[in-house]
């Protein structure tokens, strides 16, 4: 089976809820990068087979497959087509995995995959919410939002509101640590208008002041529509049954923010880079996707591992760097409980409390910013996964390329 | 004679009257749609007539369907095929889009016919459809009518357009309560809530209803959802208005019912995928899930027990027969306690004189100032009128006088749950009544031939085991003793329909029925705390099968002394056949600590100084450390839902119980076991003698001999036979 590859990978700054970002249209923002992960790749355009792109809510200008609209604004030609993908929160990656997977079958040499969620612009849940409605699908899998899920995490494996804040601080620690150290700076690229006039070139939902205090005085988010209107906690217990009840630990300052932002990933065959100047800097080394427990939901990110571990052969111990998204608090806290994993290893420049999470991108940024941090430490493998709404999960696992291999 | 008649008049305005033949109410039967349809068929066709009214003969409209309908179209289902169930069901929709097209079609907005439904009284349940589909509803301002949808109560939902036209005519957040409770509104609160058009004089009835004809123009004869553009009044589930409302109604729909009733599922479900196509549409989903529930096994068995069996018991269908009336005019209570004033009241309530006697007359006043705050409250939401109130309050007298007992009919004591304490009280009533009257012991436990011992008379004693609160709760279990006549049970039955409320004749055993299942119940409970499983684990499960409140919360409600002196006098009564010694460890436990239940404020449960319940004691996990793997919670429901039902058929296979109907409508009354099943036996014939063999000889071999199938069950099996008289509910397998 031929290699995937990943030759480059660039991602937008996130920009806070109806800020700098607010003003891009979900099309642009993906031609632009698009475009930057070609140029920096330096992969001719011609060689590109397709366009996945990761999207969430698909309605508005994010509907009418994004991707090919995305594809005609950016500098490829018409012949490229594109393909929208929606794995909720993990699209990006879900986008990245598809385009190595083609490649492995050796369906074309060169693909660009990522993802765009302009959370400002196309509100979440806009799109509807079946299994939120559709009293079949509601009461017959328990729905619960996802907040209570991160919630019942918390409760079920005793996860105190002061452990979600301290992980929360963490996060905004080391993000604001990597961005001073210009950790980002390769991979992030600024958007500006079509004057060249810079929008927004660094993350703006970072609260690098955040400390125990200051998120000691939030409110629960979920306790309302847990406890009272319209009960869920109730839902969350018929079908947890041993829990008396949901603790309700999460708030914005624990919870991944709700931002703005697009990215790029560039994956291909060992042909594209062969011809060209081009150098693949890190393989796939396998990839999964799991479905798991609806109601509980955000747990998917462990037996996504797993079976991304399997197929890869090889154990927990084997991975030198963890991106798991921080979705919530509890997500993240619950990977590195069940893995043993050293907390040093696992989202060491912050993650989407700190920085924010645009769905359908954050696949494909927290990707880059595993590749970026493999290559700045010297590690070999890192594994990179994230939790799902509806219950499911997606992981994968990168190996850096040796500078001689 | 027919159910429906027409005329019609100079004017050209048709009336149509509902007056079934022989009977007080109006009740659809299958039938009654052919007629109903062929009268509309020919009014339409008819060039002379202008109008319709459809009125009812009697005080009121209707009752809604004759439940024995269902059972027909059940049955026909099972034998036959569900499409021609669908079909049925097709049929009434048909006739109801005929009337509300005014005879011509969907989309032919001129010329139609008006249609207005003349409600003189009472309306509910298809008697609420019919005008529901009608242009105008017209109420008469009768303060004896209920209007409304109660389907839900025998677990049904509104399946004649009902469901989807109330949710296109107010909305999901405002029909929602109507369909989802089941409520029944006066004529007042059905205006303002917009379930009728008009409440008028109920002499101006007839007249308004040909007025409003003779006035109606075309437009007022096109449903909004038959015009175009038209929207569900606050939002579907895929537009921002009415996202929210359709998020919290599953979760509203499922957490009240634990999952247990398919008809609420039901029902939202047709609501949901209604909401998203065209009325027609609509209406044909709402039939495939109608058709779909009253396949459903539960639901002829629940309406079984919830109502014709529960109806007929409620008749005195269990009476001694050849006896006459036994009116009880002066009722004896004895004890102005919890117990003894809830009689009280309900007794005053139902016009009966009531003496009320303590052992001084301060606390006989206070039971009744107790009473007096009950009644009033009632009053001021609407209960009862202030004047009832007052009449009812004026039939109490308070008194510490026994002497005053002479000339009662009935005479029921309620004092403390203690064999000596009610022996003393019933020889100082028997000796002070006159030979008539009757002696009753209202005891949840004691054995009644023990206490017969202390009544001159013991024919003439029984038990009556009321419920608490007795104000709501529907159930009394009267105790016949060994020596006990008929008289006397007639008497008491008498009084317990007088009182509207159910009785149950059962045989003097320890615990009667009710206590024989609860008590194992909870001390199913407390064993699981024992073995290591989460307290939690417990209650939720409880809840899992339907049982109104868990276990541990129940002990804590009836207090942990109860339970131990329960227990003790179990114990001394079965000697080696003692079988919850690790029950007492749990019951001792708590007595030492001094939590008593709630209302020491402290039990299973914490309280706070308000009395409202915080949560389970984290102390009970250090004495009895959880297991490291905790049961499936399908174990935990089994042995909870078991216990009780094996109790049952063994009270059933003693004689205890001499009527499965008894057993069935006093579970689902009294304690509210397997209400969505119709009952324990009901429950039992719905899994299969078979099944519940199999299903018990498996618990028995990991939790003890407490669950070995009893005798009659393992017959039943062998047989294939079932324990109810089957009607709507037997299984598809013969």
């Amino acid at each position: 089976m031929p290699n995937a590859y990943i030759y480059d990978a660039v991602r937008s700054p996130r920009g806070r809820r109806n800020g700098s970002l607010s003003e891009v249209s979900a099309v642009r923002i993906s031609a632009l990068m698009i475009d930057a992960v070609l140029e920096r790749s330096g992969v001719d355009a011609d060689r590109i087979e397709d366009v996945i792109w990761g999207n969430v809510t698909q309605v508005g200008e994010q509907g009418g497959c994004l991707a090919r609209a995305a594809a005609l604004m950016s500098g490829l030609n018409d012949e490229v087509p594109g393909l929208s993908v929606n794995r909720f929160c993990a699209s990006g990656l879900e986008a990245i995995n598809l385009a190595a997977n083609q490649v492995r079958a050796g369906d074309g040499d060169g693909y660009i995959a990522g993802g765009v969620e302009m959370m400002s612009r196309v509100p979440m849940g806009s799109d509807g919410i079946p299994y939120a409605v559709d009293p079949q699908l509601a009461i017959g899998c328990h729905f619960v939002p996802q907040g209570i899920s991160a919630d019942i995490i918390a409760t079920e494996f005793g996860y105190s509101r002061r452990d979600c804040d301290r992980y929360a601080v963490e996060s905004q620690r080391r993000a604001a640590e990597a961005w001073s150290e210009g950790r980002f700076a390769g991979s992030v690229v600024p958007v500006k208008d079509r004057n060249g006039i810079v929008i927004l070139d660094s993350d703006e939902h970072v609260r690098p002041e955040t400390d125990m205090d200051s998120l000691a005085g939030l409110e629960p988010s979920f306790r309302t529509m847990g406890e009272s209107l319209p009960g869920f906690d109730r839902v969350a217990i018929m079908k947890y049954p041993h829990l008396e009840r949901i603790e309700h630990v999460h708030h914005p300052g624990n919870s991944s923010g709700i931002v703005d932002g697009a990215a790029a990933v560039l994956v291909g065959s060992d042909a594209l880079g062969g011809r060209m100047d081009a150098r693949p800097r890190a393989r796939i080394r396998s990839c999964a996707k799991v479905g798991s427990d609806p109601t509980i939901m955000l747990t998917g990110p462990i037996p996504a591992a797993r079976l991304a571990l399997e197929r890869a052969g090889m154990t927990i111990d084997d991975v030198d760097l963890f991106e798991i998204n921080e979705a919530f608090s509890a997500v993240p806290l619950r990977f590195i409980e069940e893995f043993g994993v050293d907390p040093d290893r696992i989202n060491v420049n912050g993650g989407a409390i700190a920085m924010g999470h645009p769905l359908g991108a954050t696949g494909a940024m927290i990707f880059g910013t595993a590749l970026d941090e493999l290559e700045r430490t010297g590690g070999g493998t890192a594994l990179i996964a994230l939790c799902v709404g509806g219950g499911m999960g997606v992981a994968t696992i990168i190996e850096r390329v040796s500078e001689t291999e | 004679m027919a159910d429906f008649q027409c005329s019609i008049d100079a004017d050209g305005v048709a009336t149509i009257t509902w007056d079934v033949p022989g009977r007080t109410m109006n009740l659809m039967r299958m039938e009654g749609f052919t007629e109903l349809g062929t009268l509309i068929d020919a009014a339409m066709s008819d060039g002379d007539v202008r109008g319709i009214v459809i009125t009812s003969g009697k005080g009121s409209f209707s009752g809604g369907m004759e439940l024995s309908g269902f059972e027909a179209l059940n049955r026909q289902g099972r034998e036959g095929s569900r499409e021609a169930v669908l079909e049925q069901v097709m049929g009434i929709h048909r006739l109801l889009r005929r009337i509300e097209t005014g005879g011509k079609g969907a989309r032919e907005f001129e010329g139609r016919k008006p249609v207005v439904a003349a409600l003189p009284g009472t309306a509910v349940g298809i008697g609420f459809e019919i005008p529901l589909a009608c242009h105008r509803i017209v109420c008469a301002d009768n303060p004896d009518a209920r209007i409304g949808l109660p389907e839900i109560k025998v677990g049904l939902f509104p399946g004649a357009g009902g469901t989807t036209r109330l949710v296109r005519r107010l909305g999901l957040p405002a029909a929602g309560p109507w369909l989802f409770r089941g409520s029944l509104a006066d004529p007042g609160r059905a205006l303002s809530s917009r379930l009728v058009d008009e409440v008028v004089e109920p002499d101006r009835l007839q007249e308004r209803a040909r007025e409003w004809i003779l006035e109606a123009t075309d437009d007022d004869l096109v449903k909004p959802w038959d015009r175009k553009g038209f929207r569900i009044p606050d939002g579907t589930p895929y537009d921002r208005k009415g996202f929210e409302n359709f998020v919290g109604a599953p979760v509203m729909v499922n957490s009240r019912s634990y999952g247990v009733y398919p008809a609420a599922k039901a029902c939202l479900s047709a609501i949901y995928e209604g909401s998203l196509v065209p009325f027609d549409l609509a209406i044909r989903i709402e039939a495939r899930w109608f058709t779909g529930l009253l396949m459903e096994p539960s639901t002829a068995s629940m309406i079984r027990t919830v109502f014709t069996d529960r109806k007929a018991l409620g008749k005195g269908v269990r009476r001694p027969a050849g006896i006459e009336r036994q009116e009880v005019r002066l009722l004896g209570v004895i004890g102005a306690g919890m117990m003894g004033s809830g009689i009280s009241q309900v007794a005053a309530g139902a016009g009966i004189d009531v003496v009320m006697l303590d052992r001084d007359q301060g606390k006989a006043e206070g039971g009744k100032d107790r009473i007096e705050a009950a009644i009033r409250r009632r009053a001021s939401r609407g209960g009862i009128s202030g004047e009832a109130a007052q009449q009812a309050l004026s039939r109490i007298r308070p008194s510490s006088d026994f002497g005053d007992l002479q000339g009662c009919d009935l005479v029921i004591e309620a004092v403390f749950e203690d064999p000596r304490v009610k022996s003393g009280v019933i020889a100082e009533v028997a000796a002070c009544v006159g030979p008539e009257c009757v002696i009753a012991s209202n005891t949840s436990t004691l054995p009644i031939d023990g206490l017969a011992k202390a009544a001159a008379n013991r024919d003439d004693f029984l038990g009556m085991h009321f419920f608490s609160p007795v104000d709501r709760m529907m159930l009394v279990e009267i105790i016949r003793g060994s020596l006990t006549c008929d008289r006397a049970v007639a008497r008491a039955i008498d009084f317990v329909r007088a009182i509207r409320k159910v009785p149950i004749i059962v045989n003097d055993a320890r615990f009667f029925y009710a206590n024989r299942c609860i008590i194992p119940y909870l001390n199913e409970g407390m064993r699981m705390v024992g073995e290591g499983i989460v307290p939690a684990l417990v209650e939720n499960a409880a809840r899992l099968i339907g049982m109104p409140v868990g276990p541990l919360q129940l002990v804590d409600e009836t207090s942990i002394d109860l339970a131990a002196s329960i227990s003790a006098a179990t114990r001394a009564a079965l000697g080696d056949d003692y079988l919850d010694r690790d029950v007492d460890r749990i019951i001792g436990f708590l007595m030492d600590r001094g939590r008593l239940g709630r209302k020491a404020g402290a039990g299973f449960y914490e309280y706070g100084d308000d009395g409202r319940r915080i949560g389970l004691w984290p102390g009970l996990s250090a004495e009895f450390p959880p297991l490291p793997s905790q049961p499936d919670v399908e174990e935990v429901k089994n042995r909870l839902l078991l216990i009780q039902v094996l109790e049952a058929v063994r009270s059933l296979e003693e004689g205890v119980l001499t009527d499965v109907r008894e057993g069935d409508v006093g579970a689902v009354l009294g304690w509210g076991l397997a209400v969505w099943a119709g009952g324990p036996f009901s429950w039992l014939d719905m899994v299969g003698a078979d099944g519940a063999v199999e299903l018990s000889r498996r618990l028995a071999q990991r939790h003890g001999a407490r669950f070995e199938p009893p005798g009659l069950l393992l017959s039943k099996a062998g047989e294939g036979g079932r324990f109810t008289n089957g009607g709507a509910a037997s299984p598809d397998a013969g």
